[in-house]
């Protein structure tokens, strides 16, 4: 899922400072998932800039509503009802819901409540952690299912870097060495074979480096 | 009703106003027993009753700060006795975010605490009361306040 964290009250009351009539929109899915941009998340931050504008004299006029999915335009048609009622949206989506939302009303500022981090896992409760990258060109297949492109600090192909400590990456002692993951995973599944083969160095042009990529599926088109 | 259990008024006509979130297995138990043995505390601090500290939302705490409360007493029981397990150590975190949250908006993390007590600890939870309301006369009326006294408007 996407993974995302919260603004800090001072930068949300920033971003909408101008505004007097403001719609909080939340996002039934990853934001939600990841306790970031849920209904939940979305009554507490308006709570907080509620008390925060009454503070400065300016009490504002702030109407919440969570839809199921901010990037998709089907969902998105339930917002344009209160929208049509404030100055400004702020989307508690991931950037791709911000961006979905912003293009739905071209007519409203629409500001991201959120930092959008990364696809990640819930790694235990509260703590979430960066498996891919997106790179478009997946080799987890070659690694026993973990990514080093993603969980390498140094994106080595072939076997860890010299600054490895048994388990743990040189880079942040608290993150496992991906190339130790490898290894133990390989074993496990008796493919420790994959490893004598050299990789040549990566495909990168399937990435982003080259600005925002498309995705199109003929047999899907209509 | 004797002169100790009288709202503590400052000078300008000012009342603090505290909420204690009572935990059924503890607090509310103490409260219970401090009026059994005829302990006097400010009459400031109104008393929500609550199955567990655990219960008590981020969501209600700030719905009665926006409303202009000046203080909020959390009152849990001891850590690792909490008959949920749990409920009071989560309260815990919770508690301690608000107040973060609280300092940044300029209300004053201050006016929140939570306490931890045992259904026995009766002279603890009357001196967590005064303490607190003590503390909040101290700062003054929430900046959130519209009126001198809430509870003509009928909020908490």
């Amino acid at each position: 899922m996407i993974v995302a964290s919260p603004k800090s009250i001072t930068e949300l009351k920033n971003l909408i400072a101008r505004h007097k009539k403001v719609l909080f929109a939340g996002c039934g899915t990853c934001v939600t998932v990841c306790l970031a941009g849920g209904e939940r998340e979305v009554g507490i931050a308006s709570y907080a800039i509620r008390m925060a504008r009454k503070l400065e004299g300016e009490p504002l006029e702030l109407t919440q509503v969570t839809i199921e999915r901010q990037c998709e335009n089907e969902f998105i048609k339930d917002l344009a009802e209160p929208a049509a009622e404030v100055d400004a949206i702020v989307s508690f989506g991931c950037g791709a819901g911000v961006q979905a939302v912003a293009e739905r009303f071209p007519d409203k500022p629409v500001y991201a409540g959120l930092n959008t981090q990364f696809l990640g896992i819930l790694e235990e409760q509260a703590v979430w952690t960066e498996k891919c990258l997106g790179c478009g060109d997946c080799m987890l297949a070659q690694f026993g299912g973990v990514c080093p492109v993603t969980r390498c600090a140094k994106r080595l192909l072939n076997g860890p870097c010299g600054g490895s400590t048994e388990t743990h990456c040189e880079v942040d002692p608290d993150r496992p060495c991906a190339w130790q993951l490898i290894y133990a995973r390989l074993k496990s599944i008796d493919q420790l074979e994959r490893l004598d083969a050299v990789v040549p160095p990566k495909d990168w042009s399937t990435s982003w480096h080259a600005g925002a990529r498309k995705v199109v599926r003929k047999e899907h088109r209509v | 009703m004797t002169s100790s259990r009288e709202r503590v008024t400052s000078s300008n006509g000012w009342e603090p106003e505290v909420i204690a979130f009572c935990c059924n297995y503890c607090a509310y138990a103490a409260a219970d027993l401090a009026g059994s043995k005829r302990m006097q505390y400010p009459a400031n601090v109104r008393i929500i009753h609550s199955p567990c500290t655990g219960k008590i939302e981020m969501e209600h705490i700030l719905d009665a700060f926006l409303k202009g409360i000046d203080g909020i007493l959390v009152a849990g029981c001891l850590e690792g006795g909490c008959h949920f397990l749990e409920g009071n150590l989560r309260a815990r975190k919770r508690t301690d975010r608000i107040r973060e949250m609280l300092d940044e908006i300029g209300v004053g993390g201050e006016r929140l605490k939570m306490v931890n007590l045992s259904a026995a600890m009766a002279p603890t939870f009357v001196a967590s009361v005064q303490e607190m309301v003590e503390k909040v006369r101290e700062l003054g009326p929430s900046p959130l306040r519209e009126s001198p006294q809430l509870e003509s408007e009928g909020t908490p």
